[in-house]
């Protein structure tokens, strides 16, 4: 069966098996597209979430539990810029639209990366190497944060203004795509392209990928390994904010509780894909994206117990998960 | 080593700190054991059937943790289970033992498959992998219980009756003139046989997880936790020990929440599986001291107490406050998970061992 798998893609032909096997299922050819974009557009989403979290994971040896927590206030602080430009977004101009929707993605993923740095001096840093008292400090900030946010926002949930253009959906023959979604999905492509040219192709990158395989050799080399780590987990925590950014927006209202839902299918997504990989986060996120679109369309009450059904059957048949960078 | 190896050092002399420890615990125990003496109002005996129920699942909880260095945040799960299965069978057949019995067997039985699927499943990697593993099956398991409603009643749960020896109309004792017999004034009803059957059930369970730390498995434990590649080399195997301890801790776990489900004559996602109960138990067992049993019983009494009072304080320093902006927000008395918060993180920064690990430490040779 590995040997077949192979010559067909290897794992990165799963969502594909996926995807056929729910055409399959459903029938309608309108519906399955529809579906399909819904799907990939909330895995493109969580793989903003998610790859900071793997990353931050395989270069620092660091899980931060806290890591849903620049998601809630990414989400948070988008919806309260794009309220503050309201008369931007309900503005006829596409110019104007696209300028406040940026407006709350930048003010969220600028808020994440300065967030990430304090987070990182004042909560992890004291704490390498140990990693019982990591699980308990993060987890301690994500209680702090998560009560911060109720003091700041309260507990009410809030709407979100989407831009005028991405509202309603594009039509093609008697298919129906929301056009928020495409834009996730465009915006999560760039984000991923983005990573991997940056990981694969500058010095930086270089030494990324080289931290992930073998810390202490890139410190004997000389290379100032702290910067690096400051330098990965702003960068995460900053995408952590920005999924969160889009993720306000893809649901148009937010309660606090968000971070939470979302953390545990973001450890999903990152336990199916491996630790430590951005190629198998996005594999995670797309297959968890597509299986909680189809199961939420074929049995309604099996949506998230279906991803937990996911996770153990890729454990049981990968223990360290489909594509990671790090084992053990 | 931080969580510290305190138990195992063998002294002629009990060290000062670690004699402390134990008349703390001992003069708690007693309190206790006294309590529908001592406090005779209704909310003390909620209260003190409340730090019996969490001194158990604290203290199985530190079994993993501090005993074998595993974090799961399942427990809630496990304690869920055995509550929801004594509940619904209670609600099913009407009060009676065998519906204590069976559903809450059926409750155990439940959570004992579930730990030794995720046990061999995902122990034999990082402790870290496991930690998100037993998240996502604990928040599986909340979402399914709001979901079957059902079955479960949903976010609100249900309510039923336990049997009829614990209901406050029933005569314990009778005196001569078939009244209810009173003792120091307090009259022997159900309501103190339910709060005994309470204290009895977590008395005997709290002395078995002392006895399985005093045991020869309980330092096998410890070496694993200390080092898990000597312990594999010495020739124990390592996920065995660490799979059975995750079952022991959850079949105590879902024992205890048939105890609660049966004191509290309701079972729902909030009293039962919220993650609000797994954080508690975290910051209980980390307030204690890791790895030490006894600092369960400091862990949650200190917590009890400060839930209590740490929002009256809150109420004071925000009206006194009130003119700055954001400050009395911060100090509402509904904020006092993050003042907790806080002190967690400074805890675990400064008092890793926590207070029966830092008092222990004190007057020790070493």
């Amino acid at each position: 069966m590995n040997a077949l798998l192979d010559r067909v893609g290897g794992v990165y032909a799963l969502p594909v098996i996926l995807a056929i096997l729910a055409f399959a299922a459903i029938g309608s050819t309108s519906t399955w597209v529809t579906l399909t974009a819904a799907g990939l557009a909330m895995g493109m989403m969580i793989f903003l979430m998610a790859s900071g979290l793997s990353l931050i994971f395989g270069l620092m040896d660091v899980l931060n539990f806290g890591h849903s927590a620049f998601v809630s206030f990414g989400a948070f602080i988008a919806a309260s810029v794009l309220a503050a430009l309201g008369a931007w977004l309900a503005a006829d101009s596409v110019l104007l639209n696209i300028a406040a929707l940026m407006a709350a993605i930048a003010a969220a993923t600028a808020f994440g990366a300065l967030a990430g740095w304090g987070f990182e001096r004042v909560i992890v840093k004291p704490v390498y190497k140990d990693h019982l008292r990591q699980i308990l400090i993060t987890m301690g900030a994500l209680i702090v944060a998560e009560q911060l946010l109720l003091a700041i926002w309260g507990g009410t949930p809030i709407a979100v203004a989407r831009p005028a253009f991405l509202t309603g959906s594009i039509i093609i023959g008697d298919v129906a795509i929301e056009a928020y979604r495409i834009f996730a999905l465009l915006l999560g492509l760039v984000v991923y392209v983005g990573m991997y040219l940056a990981l694969n192709r500058t010095r930086i990158g270089l030494l990324i990928r080289a931290g992930v395989e073998n810390r202490e050799m890139v410190e004997s080399l000389g290379f100032r390994i702290d910067r690096l780590f400051i330098g990965v987990f702003m960068a995460g925590s900053a995408l952590a904010a920005m999924g969160g950014a889009m993720w306000a927006g893809y649901q148009s209202l937010i309660t606090p509780a968000l971070g939470q839902e979302l953390m545990i299918i973001v450890f999903i997504v990152v336990i199916i894909g491996g630790l430590g990989s951005i190629q198998g986060s996005l594999l995670g996120a797309i297959l968890v994206g597509l299986m909680t679109n189809y199961v939420a369309f074929l049995f309604p009450k099996l949506a998230l117990a279906s991803n937990m059904l996911l996770m153990m059957a890729v454990l049981l048949w990968r223990p360290y998960g489909l594509k990671p960078a790090v084992k053990g | 080593m931080t969580a510290a190896s305190i138990s195992a050092t063998p002294t002629r002399r009990v060290p000062a700190g670690r004699l402390a420890v134990y008349a703390i615990v001992l003069a708690i125990g007693l309190c206790l054991a006294f309590a529908p003496f001592l406090f005779t109002d209704v909310r003390a005996a909620e209260v003190a059937a409340r730090i019996c129920i969490f001194i158990v699942l604290v203290a199985s909880y530190d079994l993993l943790i501090g005993y074998t260095g595993i974090v799961s945040f399942a427990h809630t799960m496990f304690f869920g289970l055995g509550a929801y299965g004594a509940a619904i069978a209670l609600k099913a057949w009407g009060p009676g033992w065998d519906a204590i019995l069976l559903g809450g067997g059926a409750g155990v039985v439940a959570a004992l498959v579930l730990a030794v699927l995720i046990g061999l499943l995902s122990l034999r990697v990082k402790a870290i992998f496991f930690a998100m593993v037993t998240l996502a099956a604990a928040s599986v398991m909340l979402v399914l219980a709001s979901q079957l409603s059902d079955i479960t009643g949903g976010e609100d749960g249900f309510t039923y009756q336990a049997p009829r020896l614990f209901s406050p109309a029933f005569k314990l004792f009778e005196d001569a003139d078939g009244k209810v017999l009173r003792l120091f004034d307090v009259a022997l009803n159900g309501k103190v046989a339910a709060y005994y059957f309470v204290f009895l059930s977590s008395l005997v369970l709290f002395l078995l997880m002392l006895r399985i730390v005093a045991s020869p498995m309980g330092t096998v434990l410890e070496a694993i936790r200390e080092n898990e590649m000597r312990a594999e080399a010495i020739g124990y195997k390592v996920v065995a020990y660490r799979t059975a301890i995750f079952c022991i801790a959850a079949v105590i776990a879902a024992t205890i929440g048939v105890v609660r489900a049966v004191w509290l004559k309701y079972t729902g996602p909030e009293v039962a599986l919220s993650f609000h109960i797994m954080i508690d138990i975290l910051l209980m067992v980390v307030i204690g001291g890791m790895g030490t049993i006894v600092g369960a019983v400091i862990g949650v009494v200190v917590m009890s107490l400060a839930q209590f009072y740490l929002k009256d304080l809150m109420e004071v320093a925000a009206e006194a406050t009130a003119g700055i902006p954001l400050l009395p927000d911060l100090l509402n008395p509904d904020r006092w998970l993050l003042w907790l918060g806080v002190l967690f993180i400074l805890l675990v920064y400064f008092f890793p061992a926590g207070i029966a690990g830092t008092l222990m430490n004190k007057g020790s040779a070493r």
